[in-house]
């Protein structure tokens, strides 16, 4: 089936990639860094940023489905 | 038990007292309050620091707050807590945190706010950076350990 995610950058690593987000449209099964490389070139997930599925934070190796919203973003720095 | 995220400048003192002013439940069962507050300072990392930009991510923000606030409430008997954080366009001297909690006894109050604090600080999706005072900006990279001296 296919499947549509929507995915979004936040802080220092919206800059340096020049977007917030991404709209994705592929066929199968995917993890959070199946979608991260589908949006980067292919290029693997770094180490250091997190991940969250429908604003929950999730296992990068975890699978995500139609319709979810993925976000990539570094160490946060609030309070 | 609320959270909210604030745009615009707050009274930290003023929150407080609007809020256990309305919070009639409260009458006359709690023995405890503790506050947190952080304000901006002018300074980091050896650099002066003359403003700062707090982004998050709305809805997650929201969402990741609450469920702290759960977590504490149980582990502790919370009677009430309260979390406003800012965003947007910071001074030095403003606040930029919030944490009340309201409970029977000080020892739950202490803990349960120091429990807030610190996964906020870890887990809430908001992010820092700073203009400094040489024009140049940068991103605050990683939040300190707490409890580390």
């Amino acid at each position: 089936m296919t499947m549509s995610i929507k995915v979004r950058y936040f802080a220092s690593l919206k800059e340096s990639l020049g977007r917030s987000e991404d709209d994705l449209e592929f066929e199968g099964i995917a993890t959070v860094s199946d979608v991260w490389r589908r949006a980067n070139a292919g290029k693997p997930l770094p180490d250091n940023l997190l991940a969250a599925v429908n604003m929950e934070y999730v296992d990068r190796n975890s699978i995500v489905k139609d319709g979810d919203e993925v976000a990539f973003f570094p160490p946060v720095t609030g309070g | 038990m609320t959270v909210k995220i604030c745009a615009e400048g707050f009274d930290p003192w003023h929150e407080v007292q609007a809020y256990q002013n309305a919070a009639q439940h409260m009458a006359g069962k709690f023995g405890a309050t503790s506050l947190f507050i952080g304000t901006m300072r002018d300074f980091n990392e050896g650099d002066d620091v003359k403003a700062m930009n707090l982004e998050h991510y709305p809805g997650m923000t929201e969402k990741q707050l609450e469920k702290i606030v759960a977590e504490a409430q149980q582990q502790w008997p919370i009677i009430d807590a309260l979390v406003v954080h800012r965003v947007g366009d910071i001074l030095p001297n403003e606040p930029i945190v919030l944490v009340a909690v309201w409970t029977s006894h000080r020892g739950d109050a202490f803990d349960a706010s120091r429990y807030i604090m610190e996964a906020l600080k870890s887990k809430a999706p908001f992010w820092k950076k700073e203009v400094l005072k040489s024009e140049d900006q940068r991103w605050v990279e990683k939040n300190t350990d707490g409890y580390k001296r």
